[in-house]
């Protein structure tokens, strides 16, 4: 089924100790790779085998239930030649985008807010991580209502204060739920960004700001100077994590607008999922998913590097 | 501290922004709650202040639980997540702790692996995966999705693990193996107990996550008795263009309830494993 990575060489017998899975468990190669067998083994089964499978699936017309027949990169080319994978291409990149700089200013924002000492911080930080902890689909359902056409209480403040005389249809208008699923993450996402840099920002030690501020700088160039730099490493890993994750994200979607209206707000992932489990063509969603994987490979193999130098 | 500057100044530089982020991140929870406990008459009413409850009630907590599945998905939610994240603690933990403290041949083509595995999004595989889970004839079973949740939960812990597993000094282990223990005692009774932190992170985290799952969930259990409470409330809760808000709402609020206790009980445990990934230890 999957391909093994070949088992390793071992080293010739040590005369005098008898090959037992006792003694094995003792030589460093051998007590290794028999307790990794059974991960890797999985993760290969589960990760790697249905990747390929994604590939091959790609590759075919495979209607569910059905064989599937080759067809070769058709799928691929029927993708690239329809308005709606571009519009879904631009939908994504602009969610990714906008998100991830609002998470990374909101986050940084928040962190240095709860890096100031007062009462119940712990509390404080506690209660601000619950958007993150909660599951996704259950605190988006809170902001469907949020949202809704009739009774929407963001209406209901604008109208009551005036600003507007009768309320938005946030998710039937292509620009309004747009706004309303980058919002929605941002919310989710900015105390994973806080809670991250908070914890970067206290390994910074106090002498050195003191040290700047004897030197005459200002909080903005002490900032800019000393805080900046220090947490510049966490900044990049957090916010490659986040593109990953919001490049992938299907929750928010899927429950606020569906990718709608009109595929106003579809992205890639609910895209492959209508065309391949709604629409029942496996090898167009599995095509759809793949598009994917040159933006996505690029952060990942970034991100690997960056995390495999400490 | 001095006197009404310093007080103006903090006033700008920590109470209101900090008031802002508390009532941005907490409104939707607050609504959650509030819209649970009103009455229809009051939930459909344009016209009725909807920020506070007039009369409460608790009607749609009742119909939530006598007619709806709920406490079957809510059974099933908690079943697949203890079941996952043992697992990937277990297989998580054989893979971190020969990758952290071993050398072998192939350890750095696994480690890039896992770290690989890890950052593959689920996205790219539940199309394939929908159609390997058919073939085994798993649809509508949880074995499908205490199968497929692991695949993201053995590389993160497995990645958490390494760190703390490399944390523990070397001499410590050479010590219990000069007294006779074998790899696996060395193993079991030095490394792993000295490690609990990082276990606790790893095991909190993984719980939160499986309970966060929804993708592969909604393909694979289309049946409402082996449903879980995200994708329950949402097929089953919104019928067509109808939405059962204050069950909606009780449920999104109920379903939550068990992951925000475990969290605040280990709310230190939770944010190492969420800051581990970022900050090197």
């Amino acid at each position: 089924m999957s391909v093994r990575p070949a088992p390793l060489a071992r080293p010739a017998p040590v005369a005098g100790r008898p090959l037992s899975l006792r003694g094995l468990l003792e030589r460093e190669g051998a007590f290794s790779w028999i307790m990794l067998a059974p991960g890797v083994l999985f993760l290969l089964a589960f990760v790697a085998y249905p990747f390929f499978y994604g590939i091959y699936l790609s590759l075919q017309d495979r209607p569910v239930a059905r064989a599937g027949a080759f067809v070769g990169l058709a799928n691929f080319a029927t993708l690239l030649g329809e308005g709606v994978f571009w519009q879904v291409t631009r939908n994504t990149f602009v969610y990714t985008l906008v998100t991830t700089v609002l998470k990374l200013l909101g986050g940084l924002a928040m962190a240095l807010v709860i890096n100031q000492s007062f009462r119940a911080r712990n509390l404080v930080r506690a209660a601000l991580l619950l958007p993150f902890i909660v599951p996704t689909i259950l605190s988006t359902i809170a902001w469907m209502w949020i949202f809704d056409p009739t009774f929407s209480v963001i209406n209901w403040a604008l109208v009551k204060t005036g600003l507007v005389s009768t309320g938005f249809s946030w998710l039937g208008n292509a620009t309004l739920a747009m706004v309303s699923i980058i919002v929605v993450n941002t919310w989710r996402g900015i105390p994973f960004y806080g809670i991250t840099l908070l914890a970067g920002l206290q390994t910074i030690s106090p002498d050195l700001y003191e040290a700047a501020a004897i030197d005459g700088a200002s909080a903005t160039q002490r900032f800019w100077h000393v805080t900046l730099p220090i947490i510049k490493p966490i900044l990049v890993i957090v916010t490659m994590f986040s593109v990953i994750f919001t490049f992938a994200d299907f929750q928010i979607v899927y429950a606020l607008t569906h990718g709608g209206p009109a595929n106003a707000t579809q992205v890639f992932v609910t895209y492959a999922f209508d065309l391949g489990m709604s629409g029942g063509q496996l090898g167009m969603g599995a095509a759809a998913a793949l598009t994917l994987l040159p933006a996505l490979a690029l952060v990942i193999v970034v991100l690997a590097l960056y995390l495999r130098r400490e | 501290m001095v006197g009404g500057r310093g007080f103006g100044a903090r006033l700008l530089r920590l109470y209101l922004p900090l008031a802002f982020f508390l009532v941005a991140m907490l409104f939707p929870f607050y609504w959650m709650l509030i819209t649970s406990i009103k009455p229809n008459r009051e939930l459909y009413n344009a016209r009725i202040m909807p920020l506070i409850v007039h009369e409460p009630t608790l009607k749609h907590y009742v119909d939530l639980l006598t007619q709806t599945n709920f406490l079957t998905w809510t059974y099933n939610t908690m079943l697949v997540a203890v079941v996952t994240t043992a697992v990937s603690l277990v297989l998580g933990a054989m893979i971190g702790y020969p990758l952290a403290r071993m050398r072998f041949p192939g350890a750095a083509v696994v480690a890039i692996g896992v770290a690989a595995t890890y950052l593959v999004p689920q996205p790219l595989l539940f199309i394939p995966m929908a159609d390997i889970i058919n073939r085994l004839e798993l649809g509508n079973t949880l074995t499908a999705v205490m199968l497929t949740y692991p695949t993201l939960l053995i590389p993160f812990c497995a990645w958490l693990l390494m760190g703390y597993f490399k944390s523990v000094p070397r001499e410590l282990e050479e010590a219990a193996r000069i007294d006779g223990a074998s790899r696996v005692q060395a193993m079991t009774r030095v490394v792993l107990p000295l490690c609990t932190p990082g276990l606790l992170s790893a095991g909190i985290f993984a719980f939160t996550l499986a309970q966060n799952e929804f993708l592969y969930a909604l393909i694979f259990l289309t049946k409402s008795d082996v449903r879980t409470v995200p994708v329950g409330a949402i097929t089953e809760l919104i019928r067509g263009d109808v939405f059962y808000w204050g069950q909606l709402m009780a449920a999104a609020l109920l379903g939550s309830v068990p992951v925000a206790i475990i969290y605040s009980f280990f709310v230190e445990h939770y944010v190492a494993g969420l800051t581990a990934g970022a900050v090197k230890s």
